[in-house]
């Protein structure tokens, strides 16, 4: 089936399988290997992206449903020459080990201080409640969070 | 933002040299690899823990749509098995299947969604065996037989002193099981063959060490291994499961039988059926000790469940008997442990590699003799820990720093948090989170802690070397360090660790490094612990050099040097368990403070605190970092993750089902570092990443038996054990000692072929 | 199929009319993961998620009627008077599910463990159905047929729920054994209805479909003093209370939990959730 959908502010028609994820779409078709799949079902977050501004799993999008949508993924909060506060926030803290989990979190934590600028730990928690890590023990990613809020724009 | 070009030295918390193409999303993993006319493989697996294949039928594979090949064991060219230790690991199944997840075939197409379907058009006819699924089982003489040499792979006996017979005032006899633990990496197993027209293979792939699965693959491709040429893509986490081989030879196969490239990637699901996991286990334990405390008798009985192929299991097993009596002086030890077959999946290398296992055994056993002797718990532990000069029950004295005592002094001093009121929480902050199951009532808190041990690098005469080049290189900004090595780093930070050893060492800021790859000497696995010690070791020699040949004179071309780094030798064990099998210790004392439901036996961790014997912290920001990650994998194994088997399937590959920990299980953890230098080690370093994974589990499962009065000798601790529901296990006993002909793994007896063992001989 | 997908409810049953080998995809949480593990492979999917009436939701008539696309992060934001729906929705997953994952979605499923079932349960509420061959209504307990199964004829699709709306308090708990992302091990919701007097408790995860549990409804409406919302529960009704609640569930062993534990637990979240409804029912009042 042919689609239409705006990827982090282009425009592309693709031809996907019926029941192709956005995940896929975003990996396979387009080359955005930001986000990650780490476990094909939600469970991890690590496929963390922004469909019509609101943060889903890529995973459990399907393609077809991105039609006439607006998609944005990590690769559009920044780039090594001009990297987003979440971002920054996440090297200097210390948040990132083998990385695997950072793009989805990079998103969700971004996403959170849009909506809670200055977020308690308890709240921290809960809304990163869908990222999995197996590195860091998430310490540091929450002294990330509290790093980018003072920094954030 | 200037953070971001901290540009340490050895002993800041230098910026990690990779982080920005990881928070971008730019940084390619095994998984993310593409190359043009790529062909996508899949792996088509037994469902069967035992059985005999009749028949594959792969006509109908072959002709499906966008199918360009499929291949079984008997296409195979050369080598058809392959393994760390021994070559008993088939590349596909071959007339028999010993493990649910076993491979059998092999199917290439144009897209994934066409090799997914041509997989399952591959036609298996099974007739099922009998199956061993119990490691107790495994021992007995009417069990089936996983291979042809018996069930038993490896059996340690370690004899100190008067072994078990001596006589004691008081004594402890417990039982204690853990489960069978996943490493669950978020990274999926991944990469990427590409042939060459002269008939050799680029590899590209997620893995902990480049050499041994060269050697590995080479010889189950017919090629030299300079044919083959394997270059380190991004790696998503390890933790032991990417040191065996996993989709490698596959794609090697497909790309040299098809021509084209061929990328391999693991979903979740088939994840956990294609690679290692920690080995269940069981010991039996008892101590004897005087009213004054003094341990003076240990007496273990220790039994893991190695599944169906060798993985390195003998060495899990070496290294799980030699710490079995824990960091205590103990003047008469016994040790009998045996690693069977099983027709389980596989286990091998996950972080702590044997020490786990013990620990949580002879921790539950201290606090079981704590509390017959009246003693205070730590009290004991203090009365009776290894120091400096102590001999281990292996005979081995501890001759570099051994500060045990110091250890559980700082983790009893960091402070406990005060109690939360009971009412008026967020929901969240109650035991069952996100589930809104209380609002106060029942809670109980617990306060445990666990102390233990572990080796650094490889062991039992090992001699696991790493090479690193380092050029030191004039330019108009400056002159530049380039490290070329072969290490992995997976995530630990380890290039960073060596960025901040070149800074150090050639007053340099800039640090560049070269892609790793079998272009370099072997830096061994990183595993172990080892890296910093023996990469930083062969950066620090490297550097050394450059120094000693710049003496006195200006920078005016490139000086490269490559260097070697050895550890001090160790040895076997002899018939008795005596040698020097390890090269050094590391010590950690952990607290855990645990509120607990009782009436719903859930378990909110309020802290954990950790206070780890390093050496010397090269990064502190790195290293706290790696005893967080390391203490929520304890605290994992503690509270919620198993491999649920039945008849040898498991139940639960998937992340729904198997449950690593989430950012509202793992409480803040503090970790504190003693820093005794490591005498004959780069800046006098320990191992971090392992420690806090061996003792989180106990120390958390102490909290809840304080919590809640309940025995609880297994882990991972369900709601079930802590409401009360399920009673405490029951053991019929100690198995038998197997009669084996020696203290190596069986294998070798039968002149097996030696896997890695045979790397580092050829290098000699 | 293709061209756009339906931006009416009728155009989606005229789609669903056409074209029954379309499998009907709204958040995706539950469909998605069958295609990603290769359990379901749908020749075409017919998009639910751009129908802004099937999201919607209204109070009319004593009864509150929400929208099958009400996705659970809608549902914990928007529906505040109903706690028990609130509390159910933010026990759900993460908050990428919840922007995705609807109350229809949950239905459709119809797995014993499913957060919102319960609570419609409780409510004893309708599931509202059409096709092109006009509207139906069933009762919950008739929609909800076994587990993962339900009545929906292959040419409708789920529009909505709907319930009285009752004057009381209520709460919704579930069991998992990590602190997120769980499936329930053992669910309940609960509701007292002070206007008609009654208690109404409902099990989830404990039997091949959600329950209610009459018998210990019947207890509690009888011991519970309506006159006087600032008489203290005893403990004894509470503890009767969760003993027959246990009593009528029939769970299973699973890889997710035991029998044994499931029937304690829901003996546990019984017992505390009428103590907190009677709790905050005395604070209200």
């Amino acid at each position: 089936m042919t689609i239409t959908t705006t990827v982090n502010g282009v425009e592309h028609t693709v031809d996907v399988p019926p029941a192709a994820s956005l995940l896929t779409l975003l990996r396979d078709e387009l080359g955005l290997t930001g986000s990650k799949n780490a476990c094909e079902q939600g469970e991890c977050g690590s496929c963390s992206v922004w469909l019509d501004g609101e943060l889903v799993c890529a995973c459990l999008v399907a393609a077809v449903q991105a039609d006439g949508r607006t998609v944005r993924t990590v690769e559009d909060l920044g780039g090594a020459d001009r990297l987003h506060p979440v971002q920054e926030a996440f090297v200097a803290a210390g948040a990132v080990q083998c990385g695997f989990c950072t793009p989805g979190f990079v998103v969700a934590v971004a996403d959170l201080l849009e909506c809670d600028p200055h977020p308690s730990d308890d709240a921290i928690r809960e809304a990163l409640a869908g990222n999995l890590c197996r590195c860091t023990g998430y310490s540091k990613i929450v002294a990330a969070v509290h790093l980018a809020e003072g920094t954030a724009a | 933002m200037t953070v971001l070009t901290r540009r340490g030295r050895v002993g800041e918390s230098a910026t990690r040299v990779d982080g920005v193409p990881k928070v971008t999303g730019e940084y390619m993993y095994g998984s993310d690899l593409h190359a043009e006319h790529l062909l996508w493989g899949v792996t088509v697996r037994s469902p069967h823990a035992s059985a005999r294949i009749c028949r594959i039928d792969v006509a109908g594979a072959a002709r499906a749509a966008g199918v360009a090949c499929v291949l079984t064991a008997a296409d195979l060219p050369a080598a058809r098995t392959f393994g760390l230790e021994f070559a008993d690991q088939p590349v596909f199944a071959d007339g028999v299947v010993r493990y649910s997840g076993e491979p059998v075939a092999v199917v290439a197409a144009e897209t994934l969604e066409q090799a997914q379907l041509g997989a399952d058009l591959v036609s298996v006819e099974y007739e099922p065996l009998p199956a061993v699924t119990d490691m107790e089982q495994a021992l007995r003489p009417d069990a089936p037989l996983v291979h042809e040499l018996g069930n038993v792979l490896r059996h340690v006996h370690i004899r100190h002193g008067d072994g078990a017979d001596a006589d004691a005032e008081v004594w402890v006899d417990g039982y204690y099981e853990t489960a069978m633990q996943d490493q669950a990496a978020l990274g999926p197993e991944g990469g990427l063959a590409v042939p060459a027209a002269d008939g050799s293979v680029d590899l590209y792939v997620a893995t902990q060490w480049l050499h041994v699965d060269r050697q590995q693959i080479a010889l189950c491709l017919g090629l030299p291994e300079e044919m083959l040429r394997i270059t380190l893509a991004g790696v998503g986490g390890a933790f032991g499961s990417r040191e065996d081989i996993h989709m490698q030879i596959h794609a090697c196969l497909l790309a040299l039988r098809t021509g084209r490239p061929v990328k391999i990637v693991y979903g979740r699901e088939e994840s956990f059926h294609g690679h290692v996991h920690r080995h269940p286990s069981r010991s039996w334990i008892r101590y004897g000790a005087m009213r004054d405390g003094r341990i003076v008798a240990a007496d273990v009985r220790l039994l893991l469940d190695g599944g169906a192929y060798a993985s390195s299991s003998g060495p899990v097993l070496g290294n799980a008997a030699t710490f079995a009596a824990g960091p205590y002086e103990v003047p008469n030890v016994l040790v009998e442990a045996t690693v069977v077959y099983t027709n389980n999946p596989p286990c091998g290398a996950m972080r702590g590699f044997g020490a786990p296992q013990v620990c949580f055994a002879y921790e539950s056993a201290m606090d079981e003799l704590a509390a017959k002797l009246g003693f205070d718990p730590l009290e004991l532990r203090l009365r009776n820990a290894v120091r400096t000069g102590s001999v281990l029950p292996t005979g081995q004295v501890l001759e570099g720093p051994a500060p045990v005592r110091e250890v559980v002094e700082r983790c009893r001093a960091v402070p406990v948090p005060p109690e939360e009121p009971r009412e008026g929480r967020d929901a969240i902050a109650y035991p069952g989170g996100a589930g809104n199951v209380g609002r106060g009532e029942a809670l109980k808190r617990g306060v445990g802690y666990a102390v233990g041990f572990k080796n650094v690098a490889y062991s039992e005469g090992f001699d696991d070397a790493a090479e690193a080049t380092v050029t030191l290189r004039p330019s108009a900004e400056g002159p530049v360090a380039v490290i070329r090595t072969a290490a992995v780093d997976y995530g630990q930070g380890l290039y960073t660790v060596l960025a901040q050893i070149a800074r150090t060492e050639l007053d340099v800021d800039e640090v560049v490094f070269e892609p790793s790859s079998t272009d370099s000497g072997s830096a061994g696995s990183t595993s172990a612990s080892r890296q910093t010690t023996m990469s930083g070791g062969a950066v620090l020699g490297a550097c050394r050099e450059i120094r000693e040949a710049l003496v006195g004179g200006q920078l005016e071309e490139a000086i490269s040097r490559t260097f070697t780094y050895h550890h001090r030798p160790t040895t076997g064990l002899d018939e008795e368990g005596q040698g020097r099998p390890h090269v050094s210790f590391s010590f950690a004392a952990v607290r855990a403070v645990v509120e607990v439901d009782e009436e719903l036996g859930l378990v909110r961790v309020v802290q954990l605190a950790a206070a780890q014997d390093a050496g010397r912290v090269i990064n502190p920001q790195g290293a706290e970092g790696q005893v967080e990650g390391a203490a929520a994998m304890g605290l994992g194994l503690a509270l919620t993750e198993e491999i649920q088997l039945a008849d040898g399937a498991i139940r639960n590959a998937s992340f729904t089902d198997y449950l690593i920990p989430t950012i509202l299980d793992v409480p803040p953890i503090v970790s504190e570092f003693v820093e005794e230098p490591e005498p004959d080690a780069p800046y006098g370093v320990k191992g971090i990443g392992e420690l806090a994974t061996v003792a989180v589990t106990p120390a958390v499962v102490a909290a809840l038996r304080a919590a809640t009065g309940r025995a609880l000798n297994r882990a991972p601790v369900r709601p079930d054990d802590l409401v009360g529901i399920e009673p405490s296990l029951r053991t019929s006993g100690r198995p038998p000692v197997p009669d084996v002909p020696g203290q190596r793994p069986i294998p070798e007896y039968h002149g097996l072929g030696l896997g890695q063992q045979q790397l580092m001989k050829a290098r000699e | 199929m293709s061209g756009p997908s339906p931006g009416t409810l009728a155009e989606a049953l005229e789609a669903r009319a056409a074209h029954p080998e379309a499998v009907p995809i709204a958040g995706g949480t539950d469909l998605m993961v069958a295609v990603n593990f290769g359990r379901l492979r749908p020749e075409a999917l017919l998009d639910l998620s751009g129908i802004a009436e099937l999201a919607a939701w209204q109070r009319r008539d004593g009864a509150v009627r929400i929208g099958a696309g009400a996705t659970f992060a809608q549902i914990a934001s928007d529906l505040g008077e109903f706690p028990p729906l609130v509390q159910a929705a933010r026990a759900v997953g993460s908050p990428q599910i919840r922007h995705r994952a609807t109350i229809g979605g949950n239905l459709a499923t119809a797995s014993p463990a499913g957060d919102a079932l319960p609570v419609l349960a409780t409510y004893g509420g309708d599931v509202l159905l059409a096709s092109v061959r006009g509207e139906r209504r069933l009762r919950w307990d008739e929609f909800l047929v076994a587990p993962k199964r339900t009545a929906l004829a292959e040419d409708e699709l789920i529009v909505g729920v709907e319930w009285p709306v009752v004057d009381g308090p209520g709460s919704f708990a579930k069991v998992g054994t990590r602190n997120a992302m769980v499936i329930a091990i053992a669910s309940v919701s609960l509701q007292l209805d002070t206007q008609a007097r009654r208690v109404c408790i409902a099990l989830g995860s404990v039997a091949p479909t959600v329950v209610r549990a009459p018998e210990a409804e019947a207890f509690a409406s009888d011991a519970l003093d309506w006159d006087d919302p600032q008489r203290p529960l005893p403990e004894t009704v509470a503890r009767e209370f969760g003993a027959l609640a246990a009593a009528a569930a029939h769970p299973i062993d699973d890889v997710r939990g035991s029998a044994a534990y499931r029937r304690r637990a829901v003996d546990v979240l019984a017992r505390r959730a009428l103590a907190w409804a009677a709790d905050d029912w005395r604070k209200a009042a």
